[in-house]
């Protein structure tokens, strides 16, 4: 895409504190500047909040309640078809409830495993990715071969085979997620960390005296925060749709909770007769996972343009 | 060359040991397997359920069970189904036909087709085909497995009705849920073959091809893209392992008697031995194809064996 090229070509952001020191706005000023000219990643960007918003103040916007079943009304198709019924405007499920409400209410569900999941992950392998490239030897060797042997496992198989275990539900599908993903996070830190170990002010800070955790903390991670934060946004569309995928095997949250995973699986049990269930809340994940994955391309040529596609 | 390949072998062995000791405490995480495995427990007396704890050799130290399980692994016994009652290896074995046909046919049709629409955008920089390939390629990338095949499903079987919903045995069986596997490893590749062709065609070598009067299809396919597949060969590999993944998503929706649908059936009956051993299977398969990989990389790229 030439938003890439573009980006590659106009050089480095100005946002992280290692960058370049030349340009005088200050930094979300540039951020915003450079992405609304890039356009797409801006709407990118604003299809995010928009699910955020939905989320957040779903029982405002949902017109119905999205758990309550009434039976008579079952399988009606959205208001734009032949048999569209006025109160459900995109028609509703095999048990009466509204699909609309039940898209609006599923954000909430996609964005809390998303979000929480990437952020535990993101911490837990930022964590061992540290300890991992600045304690060096035994523990290095341990952190990373244990990297290595869940990176061996599917990553939706690993996911499937602890949830079997443990079992459907919100905290255990976070929890799953969560183990599952730190690896990603804890090569890239512990690379990143093994070269700025060399540099002259981690070098400076150690002559001067400062402890392991202050030198790691204090003068390596920030420094490697632009390929975490670039890590972690791929990451929330990647863990959306892993929430997605084990709702609608089953392995996800309560089947009565309105996630769009679960609502595909009774999509597709009537998939001969009401389209719209397979339809819509597929569009509602793709939507989301777009956004995040085209702001997520941008802000990775913007926060450093040497970074590799993940 | 030879140490090389001996230093991933030795890896890969230490990561398949690794990949089932982590397999089989899965089965602990909740602590004592029994219940979980049996399920609803009342009417059940106490010494049933300690004979069931013993049968099933739940009594023994966690340690010992993962030794004896080891053990049998290595003659290639890993264990019974609790529901099947029969060796597990052999339900394994049973459905592998059928999952590598439907990965291996997944794959190669992302190879075939991505590759060379890869090579296209990257040649054809900034024309509309290179957008919207790219376009394609980021909708392929952010489309959920299981909701292309029910697209799929609702398009080409119910509306068009050109492909059967689901089943197994013929072609036409084949092509849907091979084309929804590959789709995302489709767009992994295309994005991926045209970000490295970009970046060898701005090589020094490649312009002291061109000016050598060389044509513009020898510079590309005889110097710009045989650099250009060293990092598409390893995402090949790794994306095994998402397919491997997929395909019990897939094999799901399209009914496909593969080993992904039996872990899930697996999952539904409780029969969490066949499942550790399905997951133990796959993975190492996994490994091993990464294995090849790695080897195959080392001839590719003389650079890397010394590393």
């Amino acid at each position: 895409m030439n938003v890439r090229a573009e980006n590659t070509e106009q050089g480095r952001g100005a946002a992280l504190p290692d960058h370049d020191q030349r340009v005088e706005r200050p930094g979300y000023v540039v951020f915003f500047d450079r992405l609304f000219r890039a356009k797409l990643p801006a709407i990118g960007l604003g299809i995010i909040l928009l699910i955020v918003l939905m989320a957040i103040f779903a029982p405002y916007l949902a017109p119905h309640d999205p758990t309550k079943i009434t039976v008579e009304d079952r399988l009606k198709p959205p208001v734009w078809s032949e048999d569209g019924d006025a109160r459900y405007l995109l028609g509703t499920d095999s048990l009466g409830r509204d699909v609309l409400s039940r898209l609006i209410y599923g954000a909430r569900v996609s964005l809390i495993v998303g979000f929480s999941a990437v952020v535990i992950s993101g911490t837990i392998g930022v964590l061992l990715g540290l300890i991992a490239g600045y304690a060096g030897g035994r523990v290095e060797d341990f952190i990373m071969r244990l990297a290595d042997i869940q990176l061996a496992f599917p990553y939706i198989l690993l996911a499937i085979a602890v949830l079997a275990v443990l079992g459907p539900g919100l905290v255990n599908i976070i929890f799953t997620l969560s183990i599952a993903g730190w690896p990603q996070y804890g090569r890239v830190v512990r690379g990143q960390v093994v070269s700025y170990r060399e540099r002259e002010f981690v070098e400076a800070a150690e002559a001067l005296g400062a402890s392991g955790s202050r030198v790691v903390f204090q003068h390596i991670l920030p420094n490697i925060a632009a390929p975490v934060i670039v890590i972690a946004s791929f990451a929330v569309a990647g863990t959306i749709i892993s929430e997605a995928s084990l709702s609608f095997l089953g392995l996800g949250v309560q089947p009565d909770v309105a996630t769009w995973g679960a609502m595909l699986s009774i999509g597709r049990e009537y998939v001969r007769e009401a389209w719209w269930l397979s339809v819509l809340p597929g569009l509602a994940i793709v939507a989301t996972v777009l956004g995040v994955n085209v702001f997520g391309d941008w802000l990775r040529d913007y926060l450093d343009p040497k970074l590799d596609a993940f | 060359m030879t140490a090389y390949i001996a230093r991933r072998v030795f890896q890969a062995v230490f990561v398949i040991i690794g990949v089932t000791l982590l397999a089989f405490f899965i089965m602990f995480l909740t602590g004592d397997p029994t219940y979980l495995l049996l399920g609803d427990v009342r009417g059940m007396t106490q010494v049933e359920i300690e004979a069931f704890r013993h049968e099933m050799g739940f009594d023994r130290p966690v340690a010992i069970q993962y030794w004896d399980y080891m053990k049998n692994a290595i003659r290639g016994d890993l264990g019974k189904s609790y529901y099947h009652r029969v060796p597990n290896m052999e339900l394994i074995l049973e459905r592998m036909p059928a999952t590598l046909q439907l990965a291996l046919t997944g794959q190669a049709l992302a190879i075939l087709i991505a590759v060379p629409l890869g090579v296209y955008a990257a040649v054809h920089r900034n024309t509309i085909a290179d957008h919207l390939t790219m376009v394609g390629a980021l909708l392929g990338q952010s489309v959920p497995v299981f909701w292309l095949g029910l697209l799929m499903i609702l398009l080409f079987s119910v509306e068009l009705r050109w492909f059967p919903v689901s089943g197994y045995g013929t072609l036409r069986h084949l092509v849907l849920p091979a084309i929804t596997l590959g789709a995302f490893s489709m767009a992994r590749i295309a994005r991926l073959t045209r970000s490295t062709l970009l970046e060898v065609l701005s090589e020094d070598y490649i312009n002291t091809a061109r000016a050598k009067g060389l044509s513009e299809r020898v510079v590309i396919y005889k110097h710009a893209l045989r650099n250009a597949m060293i990092p598409v060969v390893t995402i090949i590999g790794l994306s095994m392992g998402m397919l491997l993944g997929g395909a019990v998503i897939t094999e799901s929706i399209f009914a496909w008697p593969g080993v992904g649908r039996m872990i899930l059936t697996a999952i539904q009956t409780k029969d969490l031995p066949l499942v550790q051993s399905s997951v133990i299977v796959l993975s190492s398969g996994f490994v091993g194809i990464n294995l090849l990989v790695d080897i195959m990389y080392g001839f590719l790229d003389p650079r890397i064996r010394y590393d």
